[in-house]
């Protein structure tokens, strides 16, 4: 499933909203929209449920390349940075090596460290697209307190079917939602 | 939560905790306005800031002559509490981040206030490497920077390492402790009431979260990420504090067992400081639902584990300055026990080594009084604890004529117990404004509600 899972494509599209006050009912309508072909799903919960991104089918997240990379320019430049200055400034102290690389590694670990925090908070906002602050997005205010949604759009023909499968599974509210792109 | 039985409630680590709507409902109830007692510590809190601002003002204008600290004893009571706070700091990344790989269910509820005191900790510490400067204005020239004269720092100096080691530590667990906060900010958005002040803050604070799969997908992985990253950082900045001392030759301070030795000391006081914050918490709040025994004893435990860590260092030291045959080394730590500073020895040796012995007993752990008092015991000797390193080595290095004595002056102390007022200020700022307890992370060990009689395969 790639990350842009959720985003419409072009065409006339419609959407639903379904709340779900259980979470098996939630994961159950999820893997059933998905079983007849329906991908643009967007599910809500208050906490990280492995349930629904198992039943949506998510893998890896590429937040991991953003924090190695960080972490490998973080080593990179701490040595660049304790070489550079050394031999710019060649004193000898202690009887010590210009070149100290064992005292070195000390600023290395702590620049991958820090790199590596810097890019895995960057590759996380970057692969949420937030901070967003659009008003045109599915939500409630609910989800956040109890419950699950999901909200799944569609081509307008088929969007009925997706209703009524969400509708078998009991769901708390249905709600319609003519635009059909508001998955942010 | 019908489906959950009476069985399995028992086996939650929240059993009192019947649905997720109530945490929200708790954990939001701590947001609203706040009592007398409040008021009272956060007045308090300010006080002490005024103290801190009087007294180092004063040595700003006045110099660092204020101060007690002259040869041979350069490093006193500032250094003291730096090391002092940065090891409170350990526990909070430690039950962010180690626990988290570990899978300890017990953290969920602690793991928010614990890390916001990491950060406060953190921010206190950091204030002493400026007030010892004395020229505070010149604190830049800490840092690796272009200048005239091409100077740059000394990097095979375990200072520099230092500067280092705590910058990155402020800035990763304060990153950590933001980023967790999201979602939480999130859920008191959608709780605050709409068009207050408070709704604009949390709206602009939640940078638009709506707990969208994708959303919880790439934060959870980052989460892990970041754990993996503040391990070994939490393990390295103690050990990088232990070399300041432990690389010079210092009789008392060049051991080997240093870094291991300050780690273990700084989650063992770390812990105790959480528990010291917490149950006023608990009790002011009636958080008793989320901070059940089961979570104290626990604490506990890790207290009971790096207590016994700390104290066979202690032991291992005198061990070593006998069985070394070095002279100075031995004087210094016979000068410990029974020389000018005798009674900071024996405190620390109390409060550290015998009083956690209690914690061997279950009553004791389940008793939160008991804990409470056992863990300012252990904040006051881990304070004593480092003072004994500093002091008392410098005081009485290898030749007899320069040995001496150091007083902390009314301008040291009027300071040191001026940052506990800065470091509460910030505290109490904290539990008044943002969830004081990670709602989402705790929706993650309470059961999700399932649709009565049928189990499906997504029961846990």
């Amino acid at each position: 499933m790639s990350a842009d899972r959720g985003v419409s494509a072009s065409g006339a599209r419609e959407g639903v909203l379904a709340s779900f006050e259980y979470l098996d009912a939630a994961v159950d309508a999820i893997k059933r929209l998905r079983g007849e072909g329906f991908e643009e799903i967007t599910a809500f919960s208050g906490y990280p449920e492995h349930h629904i991104e198992e039943a949506l089918g998510y893998r890896a997240s590429p937040v991991r390349l953003f924090t190695l990379i960080g972490g490998l320019t973080g080593a990179a430049t701490g040595l660049a940075f304790t070489v550079f200055t050394s031999m710019d400034w060649p004193l000898v102290t202690g009887g010590k090596p210009i070149l100290s690389i064992p005292a070195y590694v000390i600023p290395m670990f702590e620049l991958t460290i820090l790199f590596g925090a810097f890019a895995t908070v960057f590759g996380v906002f970057y692969n949420i697209r937030l901070p967003s602050l659009k008003g045109d997005v599915v939500y409630d205010p609910k989800y956040s307190s109890e419950g699950y949604g999901v909200y799944v759009t569609a081509p307008a023909n088929r969007i009925t079917s997706a209703r009524s499968i969400l509708e078998e599974h009991g769901p708390a509210s249905l709600q319609d939602d003519p635009q059909g792109d508001s998955h942010g | 939560m019908a489906t959950v039985t009476e069985k399995t409630r028992a086996e939650q680590t929240h059993p009192d905790v019947r649905s997720h709507g109530e945490v929200n409902a708790d954990i939001m109830r701590m947001l609203s306005p706040p009592g007398t007692w409040w008021w009272v510590l956060f007045g308090l809190s300010i006080a002490g800031i005024g103290l801190l601002a009087f007294s180092w003002g004063n040595q700003l204008v006045r110099g660092i002559g204020l101060s007690g600290l002259n040869t041979p004893v350069g490093w006193g009571a500032y250094i003291t509490t730096f090391v002092f706070w940065v090891g409170i700091a350990h526990s909070g990344t430690l039950i962010s981040a180690i626990l988290f790989l570990f899978r300890a269910r017990w953290r969920q509820s602690i793991y928010r206030a614990a890390e916001a005191m990491t950060v406060f900790a953190v921010m206190t510490a950091g204030l002493f490497p400026l007030i010892h400067l004395g020229r505070a204005w010149h604190a830049y020239w800490l840092f690796p920077y272009p200048n005239e004269r091409m100077l740059w720092p000394n990097f095979r100096s375990p200072l520099v390492w230092d500067v280092f080691a705590v910058t990155t530590y402020f800035t990763v667990s304060s990153l950590f402790f933001l980023m967790g906060l999201i979602p939480d900010i999130a859920a008191a958005r959608d709780s605050a009431e709409k068009g207050t002040l408070r709704q604009k803050f949390y709206s602009l604070a939640s940078v638009g979260w709506r707990g969208t799969d994708r959303q919880w997908h790439h934060f959870g992985k980052a989460y892990l990420y970041m754990a993996a990253l503040a391990t070994p950082l939490v393990l390295s900045v103690h050990s990088v504090v232990s070399w300041d001392f432990a690389m010079g030759i210092v009789p008392g301070w060049h051991a080997t067992i240093f870094a291991p030795y300050f780690v273990a000391g700084a989650i063992f006081s770390g812990v105790a400081m959480v528990i010291t914050i917490l149950v006023p918490i608990r009790k002011v709040f009636g958080l008793q639902k989320y901070l059940t025994t089961r979570h104290f004893d626990a604490m506990a435990k890790l207290c009971l584990v790096t207590g016994i860590i700390v104290f066979y260092a202690y032991l291992n030291e005198f061990f070593m300055a006998w069985y070394s045959g070095e002279d100075p080394e031995r004087r210094v730590f016979w000068n410990r026990l029974w020389g000018h500073y005798w009674w900071a020895t024996w405190i620390m040796l109390i409060c550290n080594g015998l009083i956690p012995v209690l914690l061997w007993f279950k009553r004791v752990r389940h008793s939160i009084a008991a804990l409470f008092t056992i863990s300012i015991f252990i904040n006051i000797g881990m304070w004593f604890e480092r003072f004994v390193i500093i002091v008392t080595s410098l005081s009485h290095e290898f030749m007899p004529f320069a040995w001496g004595v150091y007083r902390p002056t009314i301008t040291e102390m009027g300071i040191v117990i001026g940052t506990f007022g800065w470091f509460f200020f910030w505290l109490l700022l904290f539990i008044r404004l943002l969830p004081p307890v990670a709602i989402s992370e705790l929706k993650e060990v309470l059961p999700p509600p399932m649709r009565p009689k049928q189990k499906t395969e997504a029961s846990r």
